[in-house]
C-alpha cells in the first residue's frame, strides 16, 4: 500500500465500529467477586442517601407550603414561642438521630465490604507483575519455574474462576490500574510496590484505562483484561511462552532483518531473536493483540504500519519515535510483525 | 504622660460637628496615589470581589473551552497538551484565584460592618495582600499565554510535576502561584480573626456574634493552620525542580506519596475554607427572609466550629488508591462520614427556621434553597465516596467531577450568587433586577443539572478524569453531548448575572439602608456606607441588634476621636470596652511592599538566586511601611494614655 | 504602674453618658493579648510552627521509609556549632526579657540596653548559623536526609534572619524616633517573637543533632 493511503485507511479504521470488540467497563455490571462486593455495597448506601435526599426535600417543601407569606416590613418574630421551639428541637434532634444511625450503617456496609474484599480465596493464582510506564502497560507473567516466565503488553489473559494476583510498579510517574467490571482502583506509584487481587467469574473481555492523569497521553494507555475458559487460557499461556519462530515468507524474513538492525531492537524485545530491549512493549506476540498503542488502534496492518511511520500523528507525545522507512521496508517490518502470533 | 489635649470627640449624631469631622478625618484619598493608598476594608473586599470573579470568568471560559473538546468523541478541538494546561488552569483558578478569595473578600468587606467596628484590625496587611493576590494571578496567566501553563492538574501530584517529568518552567508557574496565593490567604485570615476576636462592639458578646462572624473565624483559624503545609510542599517540590533536593525521588530516600499527604491536609480543610462562608451565607440570608432569629443558632455556632476540627482529619480520603496500610483508611471513612452530622445540623435548623418563619420569597433566598438540591445531592455522593470500596471504583473518574462540581457549586457558589443579590444593594446603593434575577436562576439551575449529574454514569460506566478525548466505542459521547450543552445553558446564566449587576449599577433603584428588613448591623448605615462606616460604633444588647435591644441598655459608644483615626479594641469573650486604638493612615507602602514580595517571587521562578538576593526590595519595603512618621506620632502622642 | 494592671483587660471601664458608653478614658495601647499585634504575631507563630511541626514530621517519616538515614550512632551533623548555638541562644533571652520588661515598664533606657544586647547576641547566632551550615556532613542535594535536614536548618535560619532584622530596625527606633507609647507595645511584641525563635530551635536543634544518635 502507498504511503499516502495509510491516512485514509487509518482513518477508516478509526471510524469502523469493528475496530476493536465490544469490551466491557461498567462498575455497576460486575464480572467477579471484588466488584460485585462494591456493587452490592454501593446499592445500598445509594437506596440509603435516595431516602435522605427524597426527605430533606420534602421536608423543605413542606416548611416552605405551610409559612406564611412576608414582606421586608413585616415585623420579625423575636421571640419564637418556646413550645413550639422545643417541638421543632425535638424533631431535629430525631432527624439527627435517624442520620446518625444510616451513617452507621454505611461505615458498617463499608468495613464489611472492606474485608470482603481482602478475603478473597488466593489459591492456585495467577501471579502478574504490571509495571505502568507512560503511556503503555508492560506485564511479565511470573512462575516458580524460571522458564515458564513470559512477557507481554498491554493485554493481559487471565483464566476464569482463578484469582489474579497483579504487582504493580511504576517506572516514571503514578498510574492507575482500573478496570471497573472486575474490580476497584490501585494506583502504581514509583519507588512502592503495590498489590491488587481479583477474579473473573465469566468469560468476556473487560477493558480498563490508566485512572491517575500520568502526562500528555493519559487519554490513551487502556488496558485489556480477557477472560478466558481454563483450558484456553492455557493454550494461550502457552503460545505466549513460545519464542518467535523464524517467519518462512522472504518478506517477512526481509523485515525481521531490518527490525533487528534498526532503531526498533533498541527498544523492543522479540524472544527467540536478539532483541532484548524492555522500554517499549514486548512485541514476541504482537500480532495475537486485538489493539495496539495501548487500545488506540486495531491490530490491523494498515494500523500497524501508520503507527510505526508515525506514532505522533496518532498519539502525539509518545515516547516511540517516527519510522522513516521506505514504503517497502514499512511493509516487510509489518509483514514480519504480523508473522508473531 | 500628660493629660489628652482637648480633641473633638465622636458621640453626637449625624449631621453634627463631630460627624462632618469624622466624615473629613476618613475620607477616601483622591487621584491614582490615593486608590493605591487607600487602606479601607471595603475597597480592599471589592478589589478582592471583583478580581476574583473576573478569575472565575476566564476559569468558566476554559471550562467551555474543554467542555467543546470532550462534546463528541476523538474531537479535535484541542490537542493533548492544550487540554492538559486547560484542566489544570481551570482547578488551579476556580480553587486558588477565584473561590478563596472571594469569600475572604466577602468578609472582608461586611465583618467590620456586622462587627461594628471602622476598619480591620491590619488594614495594611489586608491591602497588600490584594496586590500580591492580583500578581500572582497575572504571573500565573502569563505563563499560560506563553504555552507554559501549567499541565500537572491542580493538585500537582509528583513525579509528573517533579524536575524528571514536570519540564520545562510549568511547575514552577504552580508552585510560585501557590506561594502567592497561600501568602494572601494568611494575610487577610490573621487580619479577620483579628477584628473579629478584638474589635467588636461593645455588648456584642461571642454569643452574641453573627453567624457569618463565626464562620470567618472557623475558616481563618482554619488557613492558619492549613495553608502553610501547600506552601511548604510547593516549595519543597521547587527546591527539587530548582536546586536538586530528593524530597520525593525515591531513588534517594525520598517517597513520592509525601507530596499527596502535605497536599490533602491542606487540600481538605481548602474546600472548607469555600464551603463554610457558603453556609455563612445561608445562616446570613434564611432569617431574614422567615423574618425571624436562626432556629437553633447556638447549635448551628457549633456546627461550624466542630466541621472547622473534622475537616483536619480526613485528608487520605483522597489516597484510598493509593498504598497507605488498610487498617488506617477506615478511619478516615468513619471520619469523612462523621463530617456529615454538623452539616446535617445546620441543614435542620435552617429548615425548622423556614418552617416557623414568615417567607420573604427574593432572589437571595431562591439560590440559597438550591443549596438544599445540589449540595445535599453533592454531599451524598461525598458519603459514597468516603466508603473505601465505592472509592476505589469512581476515584479519579467523571463521578468525582460530579461530586465537587455539586458540593462546590451546591454548597459556595449558589450560596455566593445569594449573598451578592442580597448584599449588592448595601454595596453599590440599587438594587438588582428580580425579575432577571429569578430567570438567571432558573437557568443556571437546570444547565448545572444537565451539565454534572450525567457524569456520575460516566464514571461508573468507566471514564477516568483528565482525558482529552475518547473513542467512539466506549460509549460516553451521548452524555458527553449533553454535559456540554448544560455547560453553555450555565455560560448563559452566567453572562445574564453580569449583565444584571451592570444594569444594577447603572439604573438600579435605589436600595436605602435596609431593603430586606434585616437584623444585623451592616443595615444599619447608608447605602454604600461612609468610609467611617458608623457615626457612632453601636452598643448592642442582642443578636440581631437591628431587631431588638434590651430597654436602658446604651446605644452607642462616645469619646473616640473624630479628628484622628480611632477604633475601639474590645475584649474577646464580653466585648467590654478595653484599649482606643489608632488605625493607620491611607499609605501606599502596602502597595509597594507587595511589588517587591511580588518581583522576589516572580525572580524566584527563573532563579535560584533571585530567591536570595529577591529579598532586599521586600525588607526595605517593609521597613518603610512600618517606620513611624513624625505627624502620626504626635497625632497620637496627643491622644496617648498609658494603660 | 503594675504589671498586672497593664495585662487586665477592660481595667479602666467605659463611663455611661445618658445612652453612651464613653470611651475617652480608656487607655490608648495596652501589652499583651489587649494589643492587636499580640495578635497578629500569635497569628505568624502558629503559622511557623505548623511549617516547622510539619518539617519535624517530615524527618521522622522518612526516617520510617529510608534504610539508609544516619540513625543509632551513625552519620550526623557535628555536634559542636549547633550545641554552641543552643547555649547562645538560650543566653539571648537574658537581653531579651530586659528589654520585654523594660518596654513594660516604658524604660526607655534600659529598652535600649537590652535591645542592643540582643542585637549583638543576635548577630554572633548569625555567624554560628553560618558555621553549622558548614558543619553538616552531607550536601542537600545527597539525599533525602541532607535535603532534610538542610530545609529544617534552613526554615528556623529564615525566622531568625527576619527577627534579627526586626530587632536591629527597632534598636535604631528607640535611639533616633519618632517615639510613643506603641513602640514599647512593639518592642515587647518583638520579645515575645524572639522567645518564639529560641523556643522553637530547642527541638530542631534536638532533631538535627540528637536524632541521629538514636
Amino acid at each position: 500500500m502507498k504511503a499516502h493511503a495509510i491516512a485514509p485507511a487509518l482513518l477508516a479504521a478509526l471510524a469502523s465500529p469493528a475496530a476493536w470488540p465490544q469490551a466491557a467497563h461498567d462498575a455497576l455490571q460486575p464480572a467477579g467477586p471484588q466488584a460485585a462486593h462494591i456493587a452490592s455495597l454501593w446499592w445500598l448506601a445509594v437506596a440509603i442517601c435516595a431516602v435522605v435526599f427524597v426527605a430533606i426535600l420534602a421536608a423543605l417543601a413542606w416548611a416552605l407550603w405551610r409559612a406564611p407569606r412576608a414582606q421586608a416590613s413585616t415585623p420579625p418574630e423575636i421571640s419564637p414561642p418556646p413550645a413550639a421551639e422545643r417541638r421543632h428541637a425535638r424533631g431535629v434532634a430525631i432527624a439527627l438521630g435517624v442520620c446518625i444511625v444510616l451513617l452507621v450503617v454505611i461505615l458498617v456496609g463499608s468495613i464489611s465490604t472492606d474485608r470482603a474484599l481482602a478475603s478473597l480465596p488466593l489459591q492456585d493464582a495467577v501471579h502478574i507483575d504490571l509495571t505502568g510506564h507512560q503511556w503503555w502497560w508492560e506485564a511479565t507473567y511470573d512462575d516458580p519455574q524460571p522458564d515458564r516466565i513470559f512477557h507481554t503488553a498491554n493485554e493481559l489473559h487471565v483464566p476464569v474462576g482463578r484469582p489474579v494476583i497483579v504487582t504493580l510498579h511504576s517506572d516514571d510517574v503514578i498510574h492507575s490500574f482500573w478496570v471497573p467490571s472486575l474490580d476497584g482502583k490501585k494506583d502504581l506509584i514509583p519507588g512502592r510496590t503495590a498489590q491488587i487481587e481479583f477474579r473473573a467469574d465469566r468469560p468476556g473481555d473487560y477493558r480498563g484505562q490508566c485512572a491517575e492523569y500520568c502526562g500528555l497521553q493519559h487519554a490513551f494507555m487502556a488496558l485489556d483484561v480477557i477472560a478466558m475458559p481454563p483450558g484456553e487460557y492455557a493454550a494461550w499461556a502457552e503460545a505466549q511462552r513460545r519464542p518467535a519462530a523464524d517467519p518462512a515468507d522472504p518478506q517477512a524474513r526481509r523485515g525481521r532483518d531490518l527490525f533487528l538492525s534498526g532503531t526498533c531492537m533498541m527498544c523492543h524485545a522479540i524472544l527467540g531473536t536478539t532483541a532484548s530491549a524492555r522500554s517499549a512493549p514486548d512485541l514476541t506476540h504482537v500480532a495475537s493483540r486485538a489493539r495496539i498503542a495501548a487500545g488506540r488502534l486495531a491490530n490491523t496492518p494498515e494500523n500497524l504500519a501508520a503507527w510505526i511511520h508515525d506514532p505522533q500523528a496518532i498519539k502525539p507525545g509518545a515516547n516511540m519515535p517516527a519510522n522513516l522507512l521506505a514504503p517497502d521496508d514499512l511493509h516487510a517490518v509489518v509483514a514480519y510483525l504480523e508473522t508473531l502470533r | 504622660m500628660s493629660a489628652p489635649r482637648e480633641t473633638l470627640r465622636d458621640g453626637d449624631g449625624p449631621g453634627s460637628r463631630a460627624a462632618e469631622t469624622l466624615a473629613m478625618t476618613w475620607r477616601t484619598p483622591k487621584g491614582i496615589v490615593g486608590w493605591l493608598s487607600n487602606i479601607d476594608h471595603k475597597s480592599t473586599g471589592k478589589r478582592f470581589i471583583v478580581t476574583a470573579f473576573a478569575f472565575f470568568l476566564a476559569a468558566a471560559f476554559l471550562a467551555a473551552l474543554m467542555r467543546t473538546q470532550l462534546v463528541v468523541p476523538d474531537n479535535h478541538f484541542v490537542g493533548p497538551d492544550l487540554y492538559n494546561q486547560l484542566f489544570t488552569m481551570h482547578g488551579t483558578t476556580m480553587m486558588f484565584l477565584f473561590a478563596v478569595p472571594m469569600m475572604q473578600g466577602m468578609s472582608l468587606y461586611f465583618v467590620p460592618l456586622m462587627v461594628g467596628t471602622r476598619n480591620t484590625a491590619f488594614p495594611r496587611m489586608s491591602a497588600s495582600a490584594y496586590w500580591i493576590y492580583l500578581v500572582g494571578g497575572l504571573t500565573l496567566y502569563a505563563g499560560f499565554l506563553c504555552n507554559t501553563g501549567a499541565d500537572a492538574g491542580w493538585f500537582a501530584y509528583v513525579p509528573l510535576a517533579g524536575p524528571q517529568y514536570g519540564i520545562g518552567k510549568r511547575s514552577d508557574f504552580w508552585n510560585v502561584l501557590v506561594n502567592f496565593s497561600e501568602a494572601m490567604g494568611l494575610m487577610v485570615a490573621v487580619d479577620l480573626a483579628t477584628v473579629i476576636l478584638k474589635m467588636r462592639a461593645p455588648g456584642m458578646s461571642l454569643r452574641r456574634m453573627p453567624i457569618f462572624a463565626w464562620a470567618t473565624l472557623v475558616t481563618s483559624i482554619m488557613i492558619i493552620f492549613a495553608m502553610p503545609t501547600v506552601m511548604l510542599g510547593a516549595n519543597l517540590v521547587q527546591l527539587d525542580r530548582m536546586l536538586g533536593t530528593h524530597f520525593f525521588n525515591p531513588g534517594a530516600g525520598g517517597d513520592v506519596i509525601l507530596w499527596q499527604h502535605l497536599f490533602w491536609f491542606f487540600g481538605h480543610p481548602e474546600v472548607y475554607f469555600i464551603f463554610i462562608p457558603g453556609l455563612a451565607f445561608i445562616s446570613s440570608i434564611i432569617p431574614t427572609f422567615a423574618r425571624r432569629p436562626m432556629f437553633g443558632h447556638d447549635a448551628v455556632v457549633l456546627s461550624l466550629i466542630s466541621t472547622g476540627f473534622l475537616s483536619f482529619g480526613l485528608w487520605v480520603h483522597h489516597m484510598f488508591a493509593t498504598n497507605v496500610p488498610d487498617v488506617g483508611k477506615s478511619f478516615f471513612t468513619a471520619m469523612s462520614l462523621m463530617i456529615a452530622i454538623p452539616t446535617a445540623v445546620q441543614i435542620f435548623c435552617w429548615i425548622a427556621t423556614l418552617a416557623t418563619g414568615r417567607i420573604q420569597w427574593r432572589p437571595p433566598l431562591l439560590y440559597v434553597l438550591a443549596f438544599f438540591f445540589i449540595l445535599v445531592l453533592g454531599g451524598l455522593s461525598g458519603l459514597l465516596l468516603g466508603s473505601v470500596p465505592i472509592d476505589l471504583q469512581v476515584h479519579d473518574s467523571y463521578f468525582v467531577v460530579a461530586h465537587l462540581h455539586y458540593v462546590l457549586i451546591g454548597g459556595a457558589v449558589f450560596p455566593l450568587f445569594g449573598a451578592f443579590y442580597y448584599w449588592f444593594p448595601k454595596i453599590t446603593g440599587r438594587m438588582m433586577d428580580e425579575r432577571i434575577a429569578k430567570w438567571t436562576f432558573w437557568i443556571m439551575f437546570i444547565g448545572f443539572n444537565v451539565t454534572f449529574f450525567p457524569m456520575h454514569i460516566l464514571g461508573l460506566h468507566g471514564m477516568p478524569r483528565r482525558i482529552y478525548t475518547y473513542a467512539a466505542q466506549s460509549g460516553w459521547g451521548t452524555l458527553n453531548l449533553v454535559a456540554t450543552v448544560g455547560a453553555f445553558i450555565m455560560g448563559w446564566s452566567v453572562l445574564l448575572f453580569v449583565a444584571n449587576v451592570l444594569a444594577g449599577l447603572w439604573r438600579g433603584k435605589p436600595a436605602g439602608e435596609n431593603p430586606w428588613g434585616a437584623g444585623t448591623l451592616e443595615w444599619s448605615v447608608p447605602s454604600p456606607p461612609p468610609p467611617y462606616n458608623f457615626v457612632r460604633i453601636p452598643v448592642v444588647s442582642s443578636r440581631e441588634p437591628l431587631w431588638s435591644r434590651e430597654e436602658g441598655a446604651p446605644t452607642h459608644v462616645s469619646g473616640l476621636s473624630a479628628q484622628t483615626r480611632e477604633g475601639l479594641v474590645t475584649t474577646v469573650i464580653d466585648a467590654l470596652p478595653d484599649v482606643r486604638y489608632g488605625y493607620p493612615r491611607p499609605t501606599i507602602w502596602p502597595f509597594f511592599a507587595a511589588l517587591a514580595v511580588s518581583l522576589w517571587l516572580d525572580w524566584s521562578i527563573f532563579s535560584t538566586q533571585g530567591f536570595v538576593w529577591g529579598l532586599i526590595p521586600p525588607a526595605i519595603a517593609f521597613i518603610g511601611w512600618f517606620w513611624p512618621r513624625e505627624k502620626a506620632t504626635a497625632e497620637a502622642l496627643a491622644l496617648e494614655k498609658a494603660p | 504602674m503594675s504589671r498586672r494592671r497593664e495585662a487586665t483587660p477592660a481595667s479602666v471601664p467605659a463611663v455611661r453618658r445618658g445612652d453612651a458608653l464613653d470611651v475617652a478614658n480608656l487607655p490608648s495601647y495596652g501589652f499583651s493579648h489587649r494589643s492587636l499585634m499580640w495578635w497578629g504575631t500569635a497569628g505568624m507563630m502558629a503559622i511557623e510552627g505548623v511549617a516547622f511541626g510539619f518539617m519535624v514530621v517530615i524527618y521522622f517519616y522518612f526516617r520510617a521509609l529510608d534504610p539508609g538515614w544516619p540513625r543509632g550512632g551513625t552519620g550526623g551533623p557535628d555536634l559542636f556549632w549547633g550545641s554552641l548555638n543552643a547555649v547562645l541562644i538560650v543566653v539571648s533571652a537574658i537581653p531579651n526579657t530586659v528589654a520585654e520588661k523594660a518596654a513594660m515598664n516604658r524604660d526607655l533606657p534600659k529598652v535600649r540596653m537590652g535591645l542592643v544586647g540582643l542585637s549583638l547576641v543576635s548577630l554572633g547566632l548569625c555567624v554560628v548559623r553560618w558555621m553549622e551550615f558548614t558543619r553538616l556532613n552531607v550536601g542537600f542535594d545527597e539525599s533525602a536526609y541532607g535535603s532534610t535536614v538542610w530545609t529544617l536548618l534552613g526554615l528556623h535560619t529564615f525566622n531568625l534572619v527576619t527577627d534579627v532584622a526586626d530587632t536591629l530596625v527597632l534598636t535604631v527606633l528607640m535611639y533616633k524616633g519618632p517615639l510613643e507609647g506603641k513602640r514599647f507595645v512593639d518592642i515587647a511584641e518583638n520579645s515575645g517573637y524572639w522567645d518564639f525563635i529560641v523556643l522553637t530551635w530547642l527541638p530542631i536543634y534536638a532533631v538535627i543533632y540528637w536524632a541521629p544518635k538514636f
